[in-house]
């Protein structure tokens, strides 16, 4: 019998505001699902769109971004820069017709434990139902056509 | 013609430029970029329908900016490349002389306030086969738009001609040929064409003149504009600027506002 499925998600954070939020998940003992693996950048400003469509090609089956909220950058602004190019990327992978269900931006700050455990709870429920990401799998896997 | 011939001769000749940018026959009906230097080179120019290329891209060439001051002869989309190459700092207003033709009328515009006048009462129109494969694109699902590109881009060769034919792709060491790290792979297998397509999409967010020079220059027909046209009009859409109208515009990716509107972030 085939083993159930379980996606694997890649989670980019801020340093500053939803890495200490996902820590403070922990330290309050709130339970949530463990399909997240989280990497840690300086600032939601420095996710390069490339980062995010690395994961995918390395066999992530969902992502989430997430910072600090607007105005609580500790940077000042970048997440503010951020949240443009999301805004722009999310048009251009609604052309290319890339499955946006799969990537899930936040505002996770560093007091919202039981928000990071609801998102992270809700984005792998998402993808769990979603299946394998088959699509970008067999992109990957195509070669030279 | 004739009087523009004219007046690229009294150009050259009272070294205004050291050199004029035009078109002249090229393979077949085709025409080709002329670099004039010397009043003899004049008669080669050619001015029709068939010109179409954007001579922008040659104006921030170290080559051609060696020269000095050179003359463009130039269509509305050049002329807002060339607009875009100054609000980026790649052009200084007055580097360049623009020949505008209209008809008989030939205009001389010189400075980047007076282009921003001639191109305010330009607009640019959709070619009508663009306009119905973005309207065929719309009316598609998630899934067929993806099929599409995938289709589309299984085609490409990587052979670049887009991106050297693109006037804002100006770096002199593009991130396409770093390979330490290989960031974007080098090969053209459907995964390698669609990270490279989607480099250059968002590297010309907010900054393409909306020319469709690389969708003319691909060799195998794919209609790569189609994808920076559209980013072009969401930044027009979302943050309310466009590119190669002023030239003094921030990038829109480099600034912000505050009360940026967005409903997709949790
Ligand atoms: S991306 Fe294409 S349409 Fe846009 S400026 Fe470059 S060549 Fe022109
Ligand atoms: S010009 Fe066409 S074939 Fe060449 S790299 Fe661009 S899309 Fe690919």
């Amino acid at each position: 019998m085939a083993a159930k499925f379980e996606p694997k998600i890649t989670a980019f954070v801020c340093n500053w505001c939803t890495y200490a939020g996902a820590d403070l998940t922990g330290t309050s003992r709130i339970k949530y699902q463990s399909n997240v693996r989280i990497l840690r950048v300086p600032c939601t400003g420095r996710i390069d769109f490339m980062m995010v469509m690395k994961a995918l090609h390395q066999g992530a089956d969902g992502v989430i971004v997430s910072g600090c909220h607007p105005n609580d950058c500790h940077y000042t602004s970048g997440n503010y820069h951020a949240r443009r190019r999301w805004m722009v990327f999310k048009k251009m992978m609604d052309i290319l017709g890339v499955d946006m269900r799969r990537i899930a931006f936040s505002w996770v700050s560093a007091a919202e434990g039981a928000k990071w455990a609801q998102l992270v709870n809700e984005v792998t429920d998402q993808v769990r139902a979603l299946g394998p990401y088959v699509e970008y799998r067999q992109l990957v896997g195509a070669g030279i056509e | 013609m004739e009087a523009l011939k004219q007046r690229v001769k009294e150009l050259l000749a009272l070294a205004q430029v050291k050199a004029v940018l035009g078109y002249t026959k090229g393979t077949g009906d085709r025409r080709r970029p002329l670099f004039i230097r010397a009043a003899g080179q004049v008669d080669q120019l050619v001015l029709d329908e068939a010109c179409t290329q954007n001579l922008a891209a040659y104006a921030t060439k170290r080559e051609v900016k060696q020269l000095g001051k050179v003359a463009v002869i130039s269509l509305p989309s050049t002329q807002r490349a060339l607009l875009q190459l100054m609000a980026e700092r790649q052009l200084r207003d007055g580097e360049v002389v623009v020949l505008a033709v209209d008809g008989s009328e030939i205009k001389e515009i010189t400075s980047a306030s007076a282009l921003e006048e001639h191109l305010a009462r330009k607009v640019t129109h959709l070619d009508s086969e663009d306009k119905a494969t973005l309207e065929r694109l719309a009316a598609m699902s998630r899934e067929e738009r993806w099929g599409f590109w995938r289709k589309e881009l299984s085609r490409c060769m990587k052979c670049y001609a887009c991106r050297n034919s693109c006037p804002m792709c100006y770096c002199e060491q593009c991130t396409m040929d770093c390979n330490r790290p290989q960031w974007v792979p080098v090969a053209s297998h459907a995964f390698g064409n669609l990270e490279y397509h989607m480099v250059r999409t968002m590297h010309l967010a907010g900054r393409c003149v909306e020319c469709g020079e690389c969708g003319r220059a691909c060799p195998v027909g794919i209609p790569v504009h189609l994808l920076t046209y559209c980013t072009e009009e969401s930044v027009h859409e979302q943050f309310g600027q466009c590119a190669g109208r002023t030239a003094k515009l921030d990038y829109a990716l480099a600034t912000f506002k505050a009360d940026d509107q967005e409903s997709f972030i949790r």
